[in-house]
């Protein structure tokens, strides 16, 4: 189903753990890598993969915020929105971001490329306001900033 | 002052080689651990230091490591809560990405006093950088023998895996945790019994903050009672602090438990940003109750301090506010967190935080009503100490102690229909 390596990276994932039900966080994101989202092909084949029910792998992904049973833009901008980012000024940099995507929260611009979205706290307080895109973080971010992130991605 | 946890924090990054560790000291615990302690010795030592769990919860360390059973049928485990989720918290990610051997070192050494095989780090999704990081790392620790079988000839073998969260803060609860590291939804357990006895896969289990282990090879090369004298006498060691927030230099700041909050502040941090004034301080992570600028002028930074000025020194996480911050705002961020977060497993808190956020957004557009205030603290009321898991008390305490300690915040989000403002007039 998936790329040798990946299927390689499984393997070696099943090591880790004594029932392989475990693997199941870290394989989904291998999912997600290949697709995009996690399809219902990638339910179906990863409840055989770790010898679980279909509705079980199901339960997990929709309980997990960082995994998408629908597709996603290509790169998602996630802003913090919690307390510390709230009060260094993180819903204009959200506000911004739509604005200037023409697109609303949560969803994606129609080439596909951007999904803009309010996350919670990334653990990067310290350093707030922070943007994280897909998974690389933006530390101290204004919207001067955001707009050369967004522009090299464009 | 003694720095226990950020001495490579200066190399920023360069002590992720294993021979810059070693070079600047570390594996040096872990081979006198092995080498010249007994586990018995290893546990004695820990509990000596006072070492608190670092993690929110503040239990002794060398306490719950002795609630383990000496002898079991199921293979114990050794994990380490890397989930660091809580709102104003971010001092997990700067030791695991500057210094993640001393993290490794640490919990091997709680794994041989545990006599435990396996261990695991459960670190958040989206420090998807640090996990690389620390893969990396214990890659190397397996090619020096440090890892594997038959580690620095004890005849044992020790593992150590990393293992990604998904988004989820309730996760970082230690029972949650272990049900996600099984592959379910990330649900509490039922307490007891506690994962010392029943832990992951069944088997005895300790589950520690990054920081906790973190602190444990100082501990065993200096010993217990220096770690100990560092900080105060209930409260042993130092402690890493995340501030952010209104404040001229934002980060982590290591110091002695028991140090002044206000030099921390306004020494450390150069005080609040643009000349403004201080207003409030959530002193532990978002969970713990707010003070006032007044409070934390006689506030030091231990646990016994912070409690005596009605929080908890929680997760360290420090959050500054200045003046121009309205504290109705902040609750109302705080209340969507909460009831994000809610499992759903339980009702107080399911629902609970759901009338919560209702009654905060019609506030939010000064559509309030009368009563709506006092309407917030007893639903707070009807969450505290009824819900399944500590997550309702921490959804339930931020919002009561805004109300009572900045309650002007809320009452202006009431809107008072025309009657009613003639009567106040009329008082
Ligand atoms: C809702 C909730 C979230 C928590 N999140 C974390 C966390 O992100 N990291 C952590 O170390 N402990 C967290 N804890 C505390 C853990 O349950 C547990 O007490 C801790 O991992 C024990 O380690 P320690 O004794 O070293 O602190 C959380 C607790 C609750 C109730
Ligand atoms: S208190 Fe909240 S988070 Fe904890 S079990 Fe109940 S619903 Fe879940
Ligand atoms: S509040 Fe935004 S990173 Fe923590």
């Amino acid at each position: 189903m998936y790329s040798e390596a990946n299927e390689n990276k499984i393997d070696e994932l099943l090591t880790h753990y004594p029932v392989k039900r475990s693997a199941v966080l870290p394989v989904l994101y291998i999912a997600q890598e290949e697709h995009g989202y996690v399809t219902d092909e990638d339910v179906k084949y990863i409840a055989r993969r770790l010898d679980m029910r279909v509705n079980e792998v199901e339960e997990v992904v929709t309980f997990y915020t960082m995994y998408s049973r629908k597709p996603v833009g290509k790169y998602k901008l996630q802003v913090c929105r919690t307390i510390s980012c709230q009060i260094l000024g993180a819903e204009a940099i959200t506000e911004h971001l739509c604005r200037k995507l023409g697109t609303g929260l949560g969803e994606t611009t129609s080439d596909g490329k951007f999904t803009v979205m309010e996350v919670e706290c990334l653990g990067y307080c310290d350093l707030a306001p922070v943007l994280q895109v897909n998974f690389d973080y933006h530390e101290q971010v204004d919207t001067a900033r955001v707009d050369k992130i967004v522009d090299e991605l464009v | 002052m003694t720095k226990v946890l950020t001495t490579r924090f200066d190399l920023k990054g360069e002590a992720c080689d294993i021979d810059v560790y070693i070079k600047t000291g570390g594996y040096a615990a872990l081979e006198k651990a092995f080498r010249e302690m007994t586990p018995e010795a290893v546990i004695e030592e820990v509990k000596k230091s006072a070492l608190r769990g670092r993690g929110g919860a503040g239990f002794p360390t060398g306490m719950k490591w002795s609630f383990v059973p000496k002898e079991s049928k199921r293979p114990k485990y050794v994990v380490c809560n890397a989930d660091e989720s809580e709102p104003g918290t971010g001092k997990d990610r700067d030791l695991m990405r500057w210094d993640p051997h001393m993290l490794i070192e640490g919990m091997l050494i709680t794994a041989y006093a545990l006599n435990a095989r396996d261990s695991y780090i459960y670190i958040r999704g989206e420090y998807w950088y640090i996990k690389e990081i620390l893969e990396r790392a214990i890659a190397q620790a397996y090619e020096r023998g440090y890892l594997g079988k038959n580690v620095l000839g004890s005849g044992r073998e020790f593992n150590l895996y990393v293992h990604p969260g998904a988004g989820a803060y309730i996760c970082g609860e230690e029972t949650a945790l272990l049900e996600s590291l099984e592959g379910k939804r990330g649900h509490p357990r039922l307490k007891p019994p506690f994962p010392a006895v029943v832990g992951l896969y069944g088997g005895p289990t300790v589950v520690n903050n990054v920081e906790t282990l973190a602190a444990v090879p100082w501990i065993i090369s200096n010993g217990g009672d220096a770690y100990r004298a560092l900080g105060t006498e209930k409260s042993g060691g130092t402690k890493l602090f995340t501030v952010s927030g209104h404040i001229v230099r934002p980060g982590n700041y290591e110091v002695p438990m028991g140090y002044p909050m206000s030099k921390l502040i306004y020494e450390d941090c150069g005080g609040i940003r643009n000349g403004k004034k201080l207003k409030a301080v959530i002193p532990g992570g978002s969970s713990v109750p707010i003070i006032t600028a007044e409070e934390v002028e006689k506030c030091g930074l231990d646990y016994e301090s912070v409690a005596a000025v009605g929080s908890m020194l929680g997760s360290g996480g420090v959050i500054v506010m200045d003046e121009t911050v309205d504290i109705f705002e902040t609750t109302r961020n705080l209340t969507h967190f909460y009831h994000h977060e809610s499992c759903g497993w339980c009702t107080p808190c399911r629902e609970g935080t759901r009338w919560l956020q209702k009654v905060f957004e019609r506030m939010h557009r000064y559509e309030g009503r009368p009563g709506d205030v006092e309407l917030l603290h007893e639903l707070a009321d009807k969450i505290l100490g009824k819900s399944f898991c500590p997550l309702g008390d921490a959804a339930a305490m931020p919002v009561q102690s805004a109300i009572d300690k900045f309650r002007e915040d809320f009452d202006r989000r009431i809107k008072h229909d025309l009657v009613q403002i003639k009567m106040h007039a009329a008082d």
